[in-house]
């Protein structure tokens, strides 16, 4: 496997700058006659196709939803983080670079992170000239919020809606394009398999969720932007949908898997109300601004929160952190949640949960201001609990949320397999082993306005264009596959459900590869999985037909690929014998609880190769080095 | 909790369609509506019978996906709510429900309760958007925007596109999904380039949709699950009537593409 991260000769400070000017470009008259396919519409997805289709790429966008706005990252809530420095308070592309690469707790490739913070500011601009209405200060100009991780303020948002308004500025831009012939959307179609042609990827084949229709789309690269894998755990924060399905077949056609056991669970979300439970609501990471944490001092103390007194409350993230206080990164918020309540301190019914207390800062600041950053919030709080965050305190905990892993690529966004590149969520490059909060849509839009219409013509230069179409063989033989699969999928007609299995998948997942894994824990989810799919692939039953909108076929392809993708995520875990940002082995741990990572045997990114059905895969190593910021034990209490 | 329900089965869109009945029993308050839905498909699967299909994906009221009709109200009884932030709570122990797909020409109904809305996306690519390629910009800051213009735009930009607003219309008037988008780029310095060749371009586009016109009941208003105010729509009246009058009739001057 090829695993060269293609870093250009150069100062990290101009080594972008450098690379594009030394480019491969494709002409203007050119471009038209070069076909890309764009999987997936958020955030990423949206705004390469829009931005390829303006350069006079032809542009194919497909998505599993019915419309491109859709796809879930609009449901970010935050913020959007820039270096933009317009709080005077010493920000800069260093810094941005700086706490990425920390809070990613040294795992992540140095030249991505640079070049990620040296675009942010880019995306402000673009988003604003789209009519993104970010909130604003009185004199008109952007206004800043802080957020985790970080000691400036360098966040724009737009209320609670930041994710939202900014896809929407993605989608309104694919539109423009829709409507001026240069992208053709498939909507209500799902990627279900990579077609690889002479080791390059040449198209893909989908179904027609409509009416269950298996086609083949051919072109001269693809581009995935299907984000991330949460829904392993079945809960999570992530829309019912989402899924590893396109990275996963991707995977099995030959592209390597990065950092499978990256995964971040987020510490503000409601806690889980029963079993009946589909999906866990994220607040956004912002109330930790003003909201204090805090659980009783005494176990099982069943008093009202407001009737406990100062004296036996337990502000645990400001006792143990002071310098950070609240506002620490989300692995560590998280695993100190998850401390607390195993202590048996933790609040409500299940004892799963946190306070998250808004009593001092209604009383400091006043109902209008915290009201104006937070109302939304507190209304879509009060909506879902029925609990009323401006009189009691909200209760949270941590659920997963967001995959720092993801498909393997160089510095051009390209996968190990040529013409196939992966943005966003999708790819594993910039957040290494923990993503800081409000960097997420940085990355989506800074991969899919900047990135990758650039490099994506480095690449495209290199071929003639148009000399594939769909009546090669290659397309034939995979549509016979996914047809087999899904004909197979049918024909089980056995006892248990798409929902109840993929609800044990998630449970194990859970206990054995959540916030905090050991060897042991993993070796018995190794176990325990390869028995769920069995059952899954012999008990299961679909009702209704395969040529019809079914979506209950749509949940078991899904879940199909995550019985497989869980077993290489437990693996990852297993072989990564270190701690490091939200992958915490309990074995490898300060005296303080906190990380303990092994620079000198896993400063790499563990890329896997997949060997066959049945076959354990291979692991390679991309070593990752530290040049621009040396490593150092991350350290949020001083 | 249990519940009788009454829901709308449709195989297809050819499909002539019919009420169903169901019984529901021990339900948590704590469900949501939807996952009372899945309950329900659990049940059917269970039974041998073919699941309920229904749109929905965020499950947080935000991507707009989740649309039925529930009890003759839009994404239900509640102000401000979509069907995936109702709660069983909200209901009666022993209540009948029932439960459509939107209602409207320009929404041929898929299967069961789930819409075609693609009309609503071809609206926005008639025009709305702002015209820019990716690329350097000037800085923001440069053009300083009033917090009120802002947070005005931001409301009507809130808009999940759902289609409760047309869904809840007696004229099935996609008013103001439409006005919402127009009011947006509207209001904002960077969308005055193309403003009234955008109010133009939607309108004209929303006729072609087959939705009808806007008779000021404002239960789209009532129905909407983020409560944008039918004021947008009265805007977007106004440049509508600007637009006719400033838009030259001859436009071969004009460079339609660049």
């Amino acid at each position: 496997m090829d695993l060269d991260p293609k870093i250009p000769e150069a100062p990290i400070e101009s080594m972008w700058d450098t690379h594009k000017e030394h480019m491969r470009l494709v002409g203007p008259r050119n471009r038209p006659n070069y076909k890309v396919i764009v999987v997936g519409t958020g955030l990423a997805g949206a705004s390469a196709a829009s931005s390829m289709a303006a350069m006079g790429y032809q542009v194919d966008a497909f998505c599993f939803q019915d419309s491109p706005r859709r796809a879930h990252s609009i449901a970010a809530q935050g913020g959007i983080n820039a270096s933009k420095d317009y709080r005077n308070d010493g920000d800069s592309t260093y810094r941005l670079f700086y706490d990425t690469q920390k809070g990613g707790d040294y795992r992540s490739r140095e030249a991505n992170v640079w070049r990620l913070a040296q675009l942010s500011t880019d995306i402000i601009d673009q988003a604003v000239a789209q009519g993104v209405p970010f909130a604003r200060e009185y004199g008109g100009m952007l206004a800043n919020r802080s957020f985790g991780g970080v000691l400036v303020e360098r966040t724009f948002y737009c209320r609670g809606e930041t994710g939202q308004q900014l896809l929407l500025g993605a989608c309104s831009a694919l539109a423009n394009q829709i409507h001026a012939g240069g992208v053709t959307l498939h909507a209500r179609k799902e990627l279900l398999d990579v077609v690889v042609i002479d080791d390059r990827a040449r198209g893909i084949v989908t179904r027609d969720l409509v009416t269950g229709a298996i086609e083949s789309h051919a072109a001269d690269a693809v581009v995935l932007a299907t984000g991330g894998y949460s829904n392993v755990y079945y809960l999570s924060t992530n829309a019912k949908g989402c899924n590893v399905t396109a990275t996963w077949r991707a995977h099995k056609r030959g592209a390597g898997f990065a950092n499978p056991c990256y995964n971040q669970i987020h510490p503000t979300c409601i806690p889980v109300a029963g079993e009946h439970q589909a999906k866990l609501t994220l607040m956004s990471e912002s109330l930790r601004n003003d909201g204090r944490i805090w659980v009783p001092r005494k176990p099982a103390d069943q008093r009202n929160p407001a009737d406990i007194p100062e004296a036996d409350r337990y502000y645990y993230l400001e006792e143990r952190y002071p310098r950070f206080g609240n506002l620490v990164p989300r692995d560590v918020a998280s695993r100190n949640a998850k401390e607390v309540c195993d202590e048996k301190l933790g609040v409500g019914p299940s004892g799963l949960g946190v306070y998250l207390d808004f009593r001092d800062a209604i009383q400091d600041k006043g109902k209008t201001v915290i009201g104006g950053r937070y109302e939304n919030l507190f209304t879509m709080y009060e909506k879902i609990t029925g609990d009323n965050p401006w009189q009691s305190p909200m209760r949270i905990f941590p659920a997963p949320h967001y995959t720092m892993g993801g498909l393997w690529v160089d510095y051009n966004l390209m996968s190990n397999l040529s013409g196939l590149f992966a943005i966003g969520e999708a790819n594993f490059s910039d957040h290494g082993a923990n993503r800081l909060g409000a960097s997420s849509m940085m990355q989506c839009l800074a991969d899919g306005y900047f990135i990758i219409p650039l490099t994506i013509g480095d690449y495209l230069s290199r071929y003639p264009y148009g000399d594939v179409d769909t009546s090669h063989p290659a397309f034939a033989d995979a549509e016979r596959e996914v047809k087999g699969r899904m004909d197979h999928l049918m024909s089980i007609q056995g006892s248990e459900t798409v929902e109840s299995l993929h609800r044990e998948l998630g449970r194990v997942m859970w206990d054995k590869c959540g916030i905090a894994r050991n060897a042991d824990g993993l070796q018995e989810a190794l176990k325990k999985i390869p028995e769920i799919r069995d059952r899954f692939w012999n008990d299961l039953r679909i009702t209704g037909s395969g040529q019809k909108l079914n979506q209950t076929l749509e949940h078991a392809g899904r879940l199909a690929d995550f019985l497989e993708f869980s077993e290489l995520m437990c693996r990852d875990a297993l072989a990564r014998d270190e701690s490091c940002g939200c992958h915490f082995r309990d074995e490898h741990q300060t005296e303080e609880g906190e990380a303990l990572r092994d620079d000198d045997n896993f400063s790499h990114v563990s890329v896997w190769e997949h060997q066959g059905t049945d076959k354990e895969p291979i692991m390679h190593k991309e070593p990752l080095s530290f040049e621009a910021l040396p490593l150092a034990q991350r350290n949020y209490k001083t | 909790m249990n519940f009788t329900l009454k829901v709308w089965r449709q195989d297809d869109a050819k499909d002539g369609g019919h009420l169903e009945k169901y019984q529901i029993e021990d339900i948590e308050p704590t469900c949501s509506f939807l996952e009372m839905m899945d309950i329900l498909n659990e049940q059917l699967t269970e039974q041998n019978h073919e699941p309920v299909a229904f749109d929905s994906d965020c499950r947080e009221g935000i991507c707009g996906m989740c649309s039925m009709v529930i009890n003759g109200q839009p994404h239900g009884p509640n102000d401000g709510t979509t069907t995936c932030q109702l709660y069983m709570r909200h209901f009666n122990d022993g209540d009948q429900i029932t439960i459509e797909p939107w209602r409207s020409v320009a929404f041929p109904v898929v299967r069961d309760l789930v819409v075609d809305r693609s009309a609503f996306d071809r609206i926005t690519q008639a025009g709305g958007y702002i015209n820019v390629h990716s690329g350097p910009k000037p800085d923001p800051n440069s053009v300083p925007i009033e917090p009120d213009i802002a947070e005005e735009a931001l409301d009507a930009a809130c808009c999940i596109g759902c289609g409760a607003c047309v869904a809840a219309c007696p004229n099935g008037a996609a008013m103001l999904y439409t006005s919402a988008k127009v009011a947006h780029l509207g209001l904002l310095p960077q969308g005055q380039p193309e403003r009234f060749e955008r109010v133009q371009n939607m309108v004209h586009q929303m006729e072609d949709e087959g939705f009808g016109s806007c008779r000021n009941y404002a239960e789209c208003e009532a129905a909407c699950p983020k409560e944008i105010s039918i004021k947008f729509i009265g805007k977007m009246n106004r440049d509508y009537l600007r637009s006719t009058l400033l838009l030259p009739v001859d436009r071969r001057g004009r460079m339609d593409s660049q």
